[in-house]
């Protein structure tokens, strides 16, 4: 059979297509049902927000990171405010540290439950399990509503704190959510981790080595299931992280099982740290005085943070002006995508599918 | 925390194993000229005390004089960091080395900076523009582009 001649096929994945998780195009040669060649074509989602930062005033373009990872808003708010505070030198309260990391943390549940939901969805478990992870996340977003009255797009971080304090009825239903979630994640582990045709499908699947993450410059639970202990909230502590207790889980392998096992344990450990800081919060301002045009003296800063997809930082220059004079994001899902291409090849074509979904972008955040 | 390195040690290791290439330095960035791009980006990649293994990001900005790319270097091992600079004059025709020879991370951003600012970079695998299309008019973040909303160009407009 090895001397019958095929010629490879090129086939288009998306832009529309639905594992894409929105819209990216992967230009994929098959040789029969192996994968020899893939290439990533995106920008389908480009709308220049670096370039629009560039005529907006600083607390303006708080609006705009919401629209990049715009199933993580609140961890774009504090890369991009944090990078602000640095610039103009604003100090924070630690009031709005402490509101700043729950939810953070609570964003970081809320975008690795998706994760988890659209791999399985990508797996052929259609909608059931999604269904579960999305039934927790609601009641963050509710949280998120109580907050600042939006739930997906929340502008809730401001230069200097946050927009307002949390009301009453947040703290109960952050105490219910903390006691119940982890019930909940046991419930979707034992449906999922244990799982006969999940371990076949995900186990030493799309392989990704230390190495070759480290070299593609990836970041988050990408590299941390590569076996690479690296978290900036560990390894460059930012607002109140330096205080609390928490472990950063990594997986062996490095293939599409300990992706999924990682964001699974970075679940937990976001409880853990939830729970510390509605213990330690103290009372006090949540937002210093700074004034709605803020003028940064001319100069640089970057600021990164751990965001759910990996190292999320913003760079911003400035001139002295009330907007910056140029403002790059470090965006993880955009950077994470480089090794695609080397996961892929020798795979097949039901294998990339679930190895795509395991690296977890969000297009708003590749094409900004 | 990640410490960020002294720019004046830095280029001071720098130009002892490649003279003149580092042209300037502050507290934490090191500025090197254009043409040595490729060989310190070797050097500090390989240098085992610096250990710069990881590239968090190249960037580049506009100041109309002259053009400054941006690459952020950072070693896991030691967690280090250091911000290397570099300067290009001139708006027509500019190129710098490809450092996707050495971080694989390099290759979609460098990519990034061709399309949305117009350097190119020699020696890259795949020189295509990335977020916008082939025959797009311009590079965007350039502070002398135009784009206003009423002289939007759709790729139907143009001659691609």
């Amino acid at each position: 059979m090895s001397e019958m001649k095929s010629e490879p096929v090129i086939l288009n994945l998306g832009p529309q297509h639905p594992s894409t998780h929105g819209v990216f195009r992967l230009r994929v040669t098959f040789d029969g049902e192996t994968v020899v060649d893939a290439e990533p074509v995106m920008g389908y989602l480009h709308r220049g927000s670096e370039k629009l930062a560039e005529g907006r005033s600083y607390v303006q373009i708080v609006t705009l990171t919401d629209r990049m990872d715009y199933t993580a808003s609140m961890s774009n708010n504090l890369a991009y405010v944090s990078s602000v505070e640095k610039l103009a030198g604003i100090d924070v309260p630690e009031r709005a540290q402490y509101i700043r990391v729950i939810c953070a943390e609570l964003q970081r549940i809320a975008s690795h439950l998706m994760a988890t939901g659209f791999l399985l969805n990508d797996l052929g478990a259609l909608a059931t399990p999604l269904m579960y992870c999305f039934r927790e996340r609601e009641r963050i977003l509710d949280m998120f509503e109580m907050l600042c009255g939006a739930r997906i797009t929340l502008t809730y971080m401001r230069p200097g704190g946050v927009l307002q304090d949390a009301p009453a009825e947040f703290w109960p239903a952050l105490n219910t959510f903390v006691n119940d979630f982890p019930g909940y994640l046991d419930e979707i582990e034992s449906l999922i981790s244990g799982n006969e045709i999940v371990l076949t499908r995900t186990r030493d699947v799309g392989i990704l080595t230390d190495a070759q993450a480290i070299n593609a410059s990836i970041t988050g639970p990408m590299l941390r299931a590569a076996g690479v202990q690296w978290d900036l909230r560990k390894a460059n502590p930012y607002e109140i992280y330096d205080r609390l207790d928490f472990d950063i889980p990594i997986g062996a392998l490095g293939d599409t099982f300990d992706r999924y096992m990682v964001r699974v344990l970075e679940m937990r450990e976001s409880i853990k740290i939830v729970e510390q800081c509605i213990r330690d919060i103290p009372q006090g301002p949540i937002r210093t005085g700074t004034p709605y045009f803020i003028r940064p003296p001319a100069g640089d800063a970057y600021a990164s943070v751990e965001s759910p997809k990996g190292e999320l930082g913003f760079y911003l220059v400035s001139d002295g002006g009330i907007s910056p004079y140029r403002c790059h994001v470090r965006a993880p899902s955009f950077i994470n995508i480089t090794a695609l291409r080397d996961m892929l090849v020798g795979w097949k074509m039901s294998d990339l599918i679930i190895i795509f979904g395991s690296i977890d972008i969000v297009l708003g955040e590749v094409d900004r | 925390m990640t410490r960020a390195l002294q720019g004046s040690s830095v280029a001071s290791r720098i130009n002892e194993s490649i003279p003149g290439a580092a042209t300037d330095s502050n507290q934490t960035d090191v500025w090197v000229s254009p043409q040595s791009i490729l060989e310190v980006a070797t050097f500090l990649n390989g240098d085992d005390a610096l250990d710069f293994s990881f590239l968090t990001s190249i960037t580049s900005i506009d100041y109309i004089e002259y053009f400054e790319l941006v690459y952020r270097l950072l070693s896991m091992r030691n967690n280090h960091s250091v911000v290397i600079k570099s300067r290009c004059y001139g708006r027509e025709d500019l190129s710098v080395s490809s450092v996707t020879s050495i971080w694989q991370g390099a290759d979609f951003q460098e990519r990034e900076v061709w399309d949305l600012m117009g350097i190119r970079f020699d020696g890259h695998p795949n020189l295509k523009r990335i977020l916008l299309w082939e025959g797009f008019p311009g590079h965007p973040l350039r502070k002398d582009y135009l784009g206003q909303d009423g002289e939007m160009q759709r790729p139907e407009d143009l001659d691609v």
